[in-house]
């Protein structure tokens, strides 16, 4: 195993996450590959990070890591100072509910749902207030999406961009210090595309977030406070 | 509402088509099980009914004798072993009343008759047929029997008020072509004597119906020649469950043998349980088939839903939750179906139990015999929730078990 590499650091704001030599294996018997080779990482809040590189080079990989779906075969990951990547699967889901936001490059809503009870899903678990303060709340972070007028529609009666901007308002909902989005523009036309990561980067900065995104698109990279290029299982 | 049950609602409305079929299986196994156990152990309650009515639930029959084998040493000596060496059984009851006295002590008991039963052969202006008669004491039986209840023909009264009168059964009265007020000949032991019909009775057991008469106790020994004695005492309880409890106790009590209904009826009470086993082996194939259509349903939805199931567990829902969710719709379909279930059983019930269905043999009656009990509503319920439950659990802890990120990676297996 390769030693850690130094790890960079873009001090603005308080340390949010910080992951030190994560090592990652998929696969199984002579499919076994090694994904992530010593990875280390920090985010502050307040800034966006992109991390970039092609497919297959292990960024998705890194963001489920870092966002506590996925365990590292090595290394370490704290969360707001909190070491994270030796704790148990209930640990780890507590910190994911109550520090940590996803966008997906595909929404996941629940279509069975409208957007307002989608935004609100991840307030009901965390149960930090009551039912109507909950809603104001949802209400509150769809207008910011632009989509206020909309909140009673379920999922399948709005458009792909409609349903990326409710993903993200979903996101927000528990106000995470991290918010970790794979390609959130990847299935998206360049209008929408465009409109979503301004919303995504200006709530999260008002919000004092960390943002670490993962994409493809050299124009959205180019827009993030710092960019981590990445090949082969480890940053270059 | 829970967020657990409200997102649990909503994945099984989602699937209207697999939750209606689960749904269904689960109103037709609770239902069917009502009914089947209303149906089968209706029978089996009325055939207890019945012969406890006719038989009482003890009978007191014949003396236990021990015999000892006895061993004395050389002449000379007064020492002598006796050892018990087994039963001997002496038919009949002596001293009755004293009997009847002793079992009377006993709580439960709520009354005994002594009955001196022969075997004669009735004439009557048509024909001859075997018969037994039972001499009674006609008060002492009716608070053991349900005699009264079976009077079809003719009055118990004429028959206090008359030494020759008798109660006939039906089928025999039948036929002897006999009807009330009218006189035939009984025969015993070479000896003729003439009694007329006070009244005819029909308990519905035809084995009793074509052969049994009962005389007032005193013409019984005297026409039987048997001045002392009884052939049995019948007992009648307050609780004839407790039969065979009582039935030990009076027999170390009295060293008399003593059995209960559930003895003396053992072949019938035996094909009973085994029809009631068969029925619940039927009913349990119902209720199996309820779960493993939840089963097929949750498995749909769990296959459906990985991706919500992905997305949940990136808000914080724990593994329980999905478990919980997947349980709650398990639940869902369970108490709707438990509550449509019951009503649709209640109602199928009611519907056979008007169905016509004429049996005169162990018992009579001339509609589908049915029972109603709130056991069976429990017990269905009870089955249907471990069944479904059980088999809800698999999809369920699967669910639960499933990793967000090879989910959203889609390597999830």
């Amino acid at each position: 195993m390769k030693p850690a590499p130094a790890v960079v650091s873009s001090v603005r704001g308080e340390l949010a996450l910080r992951c030190t030599g994560l090592h990652r294996y998929l696969g199984q018997g002579e499919g076994r590959v090694h994904v992530l080779k010593g990875v280390s990482f920090e985010a502050r809040r307040g800034q966006i990070y992109a991390i970039v590189g092609p497919s297959g080079c292990g960024k998705s990989t890194l963001l489920y890591l870092l966002g506590l779906l996925d365990q590292p075969d090595g290394g370490q990951i704290e969360i707001n100072g909190h070491l994270m990547s030796n704790s148990d699967d209930l640990a780890r889901t507590a910190a994911r509910g109550a520090h940590i936001g996803f966008v997906f490059q595909f929404h996941f809503l629940m279509l069975e749902f409208t957007a307002l009870e989608n935004v609100m899903m991840p307030m009901r678990k965390l149960a930090k207030m009551p039912v109507g303060e909950m809603e104001a709340r949802a209400h509150a972070l769809l207008e910011s999406v632009g989509l206020g007028a909309k909140s009673r529609r379920l999922g399948t009666q709005l458009s792909g961009g409609e349903q990326q901007r409710v993903a993200i308002a979903r996101a927000l909902a528990n106000e995470p210090s991290i918010l970790l989005a794979d390609e959130p523009t990847g299935n998206l036309d360049v209008k929408n595309a465009g409109m979503v990561f301004d919303l995504l980067t200006s709530l999260a900065k008002d919000r004092g977030q960390a943002v670490i995104l993962v994409t493809h698109n050299p124009e959205i990279a180019q827009q993030c406070d710092l960019t981590r290029p990445m090949r082969d299982g480890v940053f270059v | 509402m829970s967020p657990n049950l409200r997102i649990a609602y909503r994945f099984l409305t989602a699937k209207k088509r697999a939750m209606l079929m689960s749904l269904s299986c689960t109103i037709l196994g609770v239902g069917l099980f009502i009914v089947t156990q209303a149906t089968t152990s209706g029978f089996e309650a009325f055939f207890i009914e019945t012969i406890l009515g006719i038989n009482g639930a003890i009978r007191i029959e014949d003396k236990i004798q021990d015999t000892m084998r006895s061993m004395e040493a050389a002449s000379g000596s007064d020492f002598q072993v006796r050892q018990r060496e087994g039963q001997k059984y002496i038919e009949g009851v002596e001293e009755p009343q004293q009997i009847i006295s002793v079992v009377s002590e006993f709580a439960n008991v709520r009354g005994a008759s002594a009955v001196l039963r022969g075997n004669v052969q009735l004439t009557s202006s048509f024909t001859t047929k075997d018969a037994q008669v039972f001499g009674i004491n006609l008060e002492d039986h009716l608070r053991v029997s349900n005699l009264a209840e079976k009077i079809t023909n003719g009055s118990l009264d004429e028959f206090r008020g008359s030494p020759s009168g008798a109660l006939v059964g039906r089928v025999l009265a039948d036929y002897l072509q006999l009807g009330v007020g009218e006189s035939f000949v009984v025969f015993s032991r070479g000896e003729s004597r003439r009694f007329h019909v006070s009244a005819i009775y029909e308990t519905g057991y035809r084995d009793v119906d074509k052969a049994n008469v009962y005389l007032h106790l005193s013409e019984a020994r005297s026409l039987l020649r048997k001045p002392t004695g009884a052939t049995f005492i019948q007992i009648s309880l307050y609780d004839s469950n407790r039969a065979p409890g009582e039935a030990a106790h009076l027999e170390e009590v009295l060293h008399y043998s003593v059995k209960p209904w559930q003895v003396r009826e053992q072949t019938w009470l035996t094909a009973f349980r085994a029809l009631r086993i068969s029925s619940a082996i039927t009913v349990t194939v119902f209720t199996l088939i309820a779960s493993l259509a939840m089963f097929n349903t949750l498995a749909m939805i769990v296959l459906e839903k990985t991706k919500d199931i992905a997305i949940l567990r990136s808000m914080g829902y724990e593994r329980r939750d999905i478990t919980q969710i997947f349980m709650w719709q398990a639940g869902i379909v369970l108490a709707i179906g438990a509550a449509l279930g019951a009503l649709f059983g209640a109602g199928v019930t009611w519907a056979v139990g008007r169905v016509p269905l004429p049996i005169n043999g162990i018992f009579k009656t001339e509609t589908f015999v049915v029972a109603w009990s709130a056991r069976h509503y429990v017990e269905a319920v009870a089955t249907a929730i471990v069944m479904v439950m059980v088999a809800s659990l698999v999809p369920a802890r699967r669910a639960a078990r499933l990793e967000p990120g090879d989910i959203i990676r889609g390597t999830a297996q």
